[in-house]
C-alpha cells in the first residue's frame, strides 16, 4: 500500500512539472499556432535562476519569482526577436526554435558555468511526514500542490476574465478575434511571456526535486511536454493537466514494474490516443 | 446629401498566387444599405475581407469616413467603427452566447449596455440561451448571434455577409427584419444572393464579376432591369 502511494506521489509531483511546461506550450500552440521547441531552454534558465536567486537570497519565495521574472523577460525576447518572424511558417519555427534552444542552453554554460550545480531544498520543505507506514516526502507534496494551484488560478483567468476571454477566443479564431477590434499580436506576446514564466516556474520548482541543475536538462523535460500536448489536444489547459498527471504516473509506476519500458511508455500512451482519438483527450477549438 | 461612409476605389486584391480582385469600386451612404450582388465566386467575400484588412488590398484604397484605412491592420479598422458579421458566422463555439458577446465589447460602459439590452430585444432567443454554447446554437441563432456581437460596439457601418445562406424562409423573414431595424441605427453593405430579400431591403446595388465592378446604382433600377439580372444573377 505504502509503495502505491508513494509511486503515486513520485508520478504526480512529476506530473506537475511536465504540467508547468505544458501548459506554456499548448496555449502557445493553440492560440498562435506556434511549434516552440526552445521552451524546455526557458525551463533549465528558470531551474539555474532560482538556484542562483536562492544562493544570493537565501529566500526560496525571492528564488521562485525570480525564476518567474527571468522566464517572463526570456519569453519577451524571444517573442519578439525569434518568433514574431517566423508566424505561420511551421517549418521555420521548428529549425529558428531549435537553434535557439541550443543558443539558450550555451548560454547558460557561459553565464553560469559548465558544469551541473547543486540546489539545495528550502528547510521548511526539506524531510518528510510518515502517517504509519507511508512516508510523504515534503516538497514533493508542495509540487503537487503549487501545480494544481497554478491550474486553479489559470482556470479562473481563463474561464472568468476578459483576457482569458479573448485567449480561449482567439483558439478558436484569430481573425474574428481581430475583426472584433483586438490586437491579437499584444495577446500574443503576453501569452508567450506567460508560457516562459510557466516554464520557469517548472524549472524552478524542479531544481530542488531533482538535487542538481544542468543546461540540459530543459531538452529532456520539454519531450515530454510535448507529448502531454499531444495527448491533451493541442490548445487545452485541463487537457494538459490530465494528460500531464497520466504520463506523471505512467512514468513512475512503469519504472517501478517494467523498468525496461519506462521510456517507452509515454510513445506508447501517445500512439493510443492518436489512434482512438486523434484531436486529444480535450479539444479546444470549440 | 447624405454623406459617404465608405469610399473603395480599384481595390485589387491578390490571395497567395492569385488575383482575386481586380477593380472593385462602390461607395456606403450613410444610412442606407448598400448590397453587393453577383454569382458566387464572384468576389463579395473577398470584398468584405479587405475593407477589414482580413486580405488586404495590393492596390487601390479605401477610406472610411474620410480617412483612408487600405493598409490598417484589421484591429484598426474594427475599432474604428467597422463591424463585421462573416459568411460562417464566426462564432466562438465553446463560449456562450453571453460570452461571445463580451469578449466582443471593447468598452463595458452604459452605452455598450444598452446596446446589448437594445440587440437582446431585436433577438430574443440569444436571451432566451443566455448560457448555452455558441456551438450549440441553431444556424438562425448563430446568424443572429453574430449580428448582435457586430452591432455592440456602437459600429458606424456593419458588413454582412450572406445572413440568409442556409436559412428556413421564416428564419431568414426574421434576419431581414432585423436588419431593417438595424439600418435605422447604423449603415449596412449587404452581400444577399437572395434577390427578393435584396431588393426589399437594399437601397443602392454593385453588382460584381469576376472580381470586378460591373455596375452600380439605385436598387430600384436593377429590379427593372431583366437583362442585368439574367447576365450577372442568372434571375429573370
Ligand atoms: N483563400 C483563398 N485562396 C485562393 N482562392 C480564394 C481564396 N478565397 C477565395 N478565393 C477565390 O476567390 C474567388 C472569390 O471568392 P469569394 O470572394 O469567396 O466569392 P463570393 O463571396 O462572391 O462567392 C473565388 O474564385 C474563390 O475560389
Ligand atoms: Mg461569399
Amino acid at each position: 500500500m505504502e509503495l502505491i502511494i508513494n509511486l503515486l506521489i513520485n508520478g504526480l509531483a512529476t506530473g506537475m512539472l511536465i504540467f508547468l511546461l505544458a501548459a506554456g506550450l499548448t496555449l502557445i500552440f493553440g492560440l498562435m499556432d506556434v511549434l516552440n521547441f526552445a521552451h524546455g531552454g526557458l525551463f533549465a534558465w528558470g531551474a539555474f535562476s532560482g538556484v542562483w536567486f536562492y544562493g544570493l537570497t537565501n529566500s526560496f519565495t525571492i528564488a521562485i519569482i525570480g525564476a518567474i521574472l527571468t522566464g517572463a523577460v526570456l519569453g519577451f525576447i524571444t517573442e519578439k526577436i525569434i518568433i514574431k518572424p517566423v508566424y505561420g511558417n511551421h517549418i521555420q519555427q521548428i529549425l529558428i526554435t531549435l537553434g535557439f534552444m541550443i543558443v539558450l542552453s550555451e548560454m547558460l554554460k557561459v553565464v553560469f558555468g559548465p558544469n551541473q550545480i547543486a540546489a539545495k531544498t528550502p528547510p521548511l520543505l526539506s524531510g518528510s511526514w510518515e502517517i504509519g507506514d507511508v512516508i510523504i516526502i515534503k516538497y514533493r507534496l508542495f509540487i503537487i500542490v503549487v501545480g494544481f494551484l497554478v491550474f486553479g488560478v489559470f482556470q479562473f483567468i481563463l474561464k472568468r476574465t476578459k483576457i482569458g476571454l479573448i485567449v480561449r477566443a482567439g483558439v478558436m479564431n484569430k481573425e474574428m478575434v481581430q475583426a472584433l477590434g483586438i490586437n491579437i499580436k499584444q495577446v500574443f506576446l503576453y501569452v508567450f511571456m506567460v508560457g516562459a514564466a510557466l516554464a520557469a516556474l517548472g524549472g524552478a520548482l524542479m531544481a530542488p526535486y531533482s538535487g542538481v541543475v544542468y543546461a540540459e536538462m530543459g531538452m529532456e523535460f520539454a519531450i515530454l511536454a510535448f507529448i502531454v500536448v499531444v495527448i491533451g489536444g493541442m490548445g487545452s489547459f485541463p487537457g494538459s493537466l490530465l494528460a500531464a498527471i497520466l504520463v506523471g504516473l505512467a512514468g513512475s509506476f512503469m519504472a517501478y514494474y517494467v523498468p525496461a519500458l519506462s521510456l517507452a511508455v509515454n510513445m506508447m500512451l501517445m500512439a493510443i490516443v492518436l489512434i482512438f482519438r486523434p484531436q486529444g483527450l480535450f479539444t479546444a477549438k470549440g | 446629401m447624405m454623406s459617404i461612409l465608405l469610399k473603395v476605389e480599384n481595390v485589387q486584391t491578390h490571395i497567395g498566387q492569385y488575383h482575386i480582385l481586380q477593380g472593385v469600386s462602390f461607395e456606403a451612404k450613410e444610412g442606407q444599405v448598400s448590397v453587393l450582388l453577383g454569382r458566387n465566386g464572384a468576389g463579395k467575400t473577398t470584398t468584405l475581407k479587405t475593407i477589414m484588412g482580413l486580405t488586404p488590398a495590393t492596390s487601390g484604397t479605401i477610406h472610411f469616413q474620410d480617412k483612408e484605412i487600405t493598409k490598417q491592420a484589421t484591429h484598426h479598422i474594427a475599432s474604428s467603427g467597422i463591424g463585421y458579421v462573416p459568411e460562417d458566422q464566426g462564432i466562438f463555439g465553446a463560449l456562450t452566447v453571453e460570452e461571445n458577446l463580451k469578449v466582443a465589447m471593447r468598452k463595458e460602459d452604459d452605452a455598450a449596455l444598452a446596446r446589448q439590452e437594445y440587440v437582446l430585444e431585436l433577438f430574443p432567443d440569444l436571451k432566451k440561451y443566455w448560457k448555452k454554447d455558441g456551438g450549440h446554437l441553431s444556424g438562425g441563432q448563430k446568424q443572429m448571434l453574430s449580428m448582435a456581437r457586430a452591432f455592440i460596439n456602437d459600429s458606424k457601418l456593419l458588413l454582412i455577409d450572406e445572413p440568409s445562406k442556409g436559412l428556413a424562409p421564416v428564419v431568414i423573414e426574421k434576419v431581414m427584419e432585423a436588419i431593417v431595424e438595424m439600418k435605422k441605427q447604423t449603415t449596412i453593405i449587404l452581400v444577399e444572393q437572395n434577390f427578393i430579400m435584396a431588393s426589399r431591403i437594399g437601397d443602392t446595388y454593385t453588382l460584381i464579376d469576376d472580381g470586378e465592378t460591373v455596375r452600380s446604382g439605385q436598387m430600384s433600377e436593377l429590379v427593372q432591369n431583366e437583362e442585368l439580372k439574367r447576365q450577372y444573377l442568372g434571375i429573370g
